[in-house]
């Protein structure tokens, strides 16, 4: 077969998702009011931004946030995968279904479910209630991640340490913890990247006593275009980017 | 079986996660069902008695209208998705390795990056003194702008660009997976290429097309917030309808009911998954 074609198309279709993107870097330096044309480089955008002091606050309200959730769904998804790995245990199948129904069904079925949870048992809608949230839509990538981890994993080891007298928490802590820890920042990495994303699940079960940040851009993007957010998705774009580097690097380095 | 206080370990372990599934995955869920055969209140949300009424609203054809409206451009988005993502996954799959990994991680770049974001990124090509109608106009193809922004259209490239890499990795984990000597078999046998593609590739990579139908067609009725951005008032999707009867309009049965009608339809697209994988597996291929 023609070799070029191939490689022209897979070009192709690169340069159509990565062309929006660096669209957006270009302009968040634009100088330009009107936000379409070039109008020479310039940082008032930054600065504009850095000077909204509630857009930062909602900024660190998001990264607090981010960082509880993956914290959170690390550490129970952490020991989900080891259950599931390790233990017997009666209705396994069905705990298998629901992460996996969890991370299938649309986000906004999720939310609704969420949201009328949190209004039975009368739950503030603020902080709690979007950790709750996020944690439970982090839950499966976490699993996933370390159950991968785990499949590939030498079996006689924790018999060996149980031998050697180790009980059940022991072992765990001192065999298993070290060989998916790897997998675990990388769930912990993803676990942070899909909170500071997630815009259909905040939308529902977030109050006015804790304002995060995609829900702030998406109040400001629905109407016109607002040059502001240009630099604020290119500090997004660029952070998101760096937590992606590092969890393929974490995993891949951890391969060899 | 040993007992509760030999392995307390396990026993926190299980109680903790079945804990949190149970009163964050189920009960919210059957919760959602509870809602949908309830009456509208406008105090507290729902109220006895029982009724299927929100599902007969569903069929009111105000919104009966709206559903295949948005299953249309979901439909579409589906198609182009695979249209350019067919192809990409089976090109990709031939690049040497090394270069693969660095491809793949191209791909899920967008899905670590913010989806909103990038969903507004589309509208400074697209509005009508955006970056796409400036350059064709000083290309001269066309005279005056377009509407390019707040159409059907526009909706539909959006939801592709948030979706497309859904559809291109369980793609390529197919043809990743199709062994070449399958392909020579069926050149030895006398198929030409058109017949080798259908009679072989296709069936093969199946699962993949299911799989990615699956990710794709559902979020593609739900992404609430590109018809915002891009479509105007006129082009919602299943996820609009059902975010505006929960916040807005508070009527939490519809909401609930048209929240059921696309886990069905998740439910649906599972199966025949399913069903195409054992099919290839029983065949013995």
């Amino acid at each position: 077969m023609n070799r070029w074609l191939p490689r022209t198309y897979l070009t192709l279709v690169y340069l159509l998702l990565y062309v929006p993107i660096v669209v957006l870097v270009v302009f968040s330096f634009n100088d330009s009011r009107t936000g379409y044309e070039w109008g020479g480089l310039s940082l008032r955008w930054y600065e504009a931004l850095l000077n909204n002091r509630a857009m930062v606050q909602a900024m660190w309200n998001s990264l607090w946030l981010a960082l509880s959730a993956a914290t959170v769904s690390t550490l129970i998804g952490a020991l989900t995968a080891l259950a599931l790995h390790r233990y017997r245990f009666r209705g396994k199948k069905v705990l298998n279904g629901m992460l996996f129904v969890v991370m299938m069904s649309p986000e906004i079925v999720l939310a609704i479910s969420l949201l009328a949870l949190f209004l039975l048992v009368g739950l503030q809608l603020g902080y709690v209630s979007l950790l709750l949230a996020h944690v439970t839509f982090c839950l499966p990538f976490v699993v996933i991640t370390v159950m991968a981890r785990l499949s590939g994993f030498d079996e006689r080891l924790p018999e060996a340490a149980r031998d050697l007298g180790a009980n059940d928490f022991t072992m765990t802590r001192t065999v298993l913890i070290p060989v998916i820890m790897p997998a675990l920042l990388a769930g912990w990495l993803l676990g942070f990247t899909l909170s500071l994303d997630d815009v259909v699940v905040s939308t529902f079960v977030s109050g006015p006593s804790y304002e995060i940040l995609p829900l702030r851009i998406y109040s400001m993007v629905r109407v016109g275009l607002k040059p502001e957010v240009n630099a604020l998705g290119t500090l997004l774009l660029v952070f998101s980017l760096v937590m992606l580097i590092l969890s393929q690097w974490i995993l891949l380095r951890s391969k060899r | 079986m040993r007992s509760l206080t030999q392995q307390p370990f396990r026993t926190a372990v299980l109680v903790l996660v079945w804990g949190w599934l149970l009163f964050l995955v189920l009960t919210p869920n059957l919760l959602v069902v509870g809602a949908s055969v309830m009456t509208r209140d406008p105090g507290s949300f729902i109220s006895l008695p029982l009724t299927v009424d929100a599902y007969r609203q569903l069929l009111n054809p105000l919104y009966l209208e709206v559903f295949l409206h948005s299953l249309y451009m979901a439909a579409m988005t589906t198609l182009v998705c695979l249209l350019i993502g067919y192809p990409f996954a089976w090109a990709l799959s031939k690049v040497g390795k090394r270069n693969q990994v660095l491809l793949i991680f191209l791909l899920i770049v967008p899905f670590w990056t913010n989806s909103l974001v990038r969903t507004y990124a589309l509208k400074l090509i697209l509005a009508t003194n955006g970056l796409l109608n400036n350059a064709l106009m000083s290309l001269g193809v066309i005279e005056e702008p377009m509407q390019l922004l707040y159409t059907e259209g526009a909706v539909i490239i959006g939801l592709v660009y948030l979706l497309l890499p859904f559809m291109i990795l369980p793609l390529y984990s197919v043809f990743e997976d199709l062994r070449e000597d399958y392909l020579r078999a069926s050149h030895d046998l006398g198929a030409g290429r058109l017949s080798t593609f259908i009679h072989v590739i296709v069936p093969l990579t199946l699962p993949g097309v299911l799989a990615g139908i699956m990710l794709v067609l559902l979020p593609a009725m739900g992404l609430f917030f590109v018809p915002d951005i891009l479509g105007g008032s006129r082009n919602l999707l299943v996820g609009n309808v059902i975010k505006n009867q929960f916040l807005d309009a508070r009527n939490w049965p519809f909401g609930a009911a048209a929240s059921i009608l696309l886990t069905l339809a998740m439910a649906f697209l599972m199966f025949a998954h399913r069903l195409s994988k054992r099919r290839i597996g029983e065949d013995g291929v």
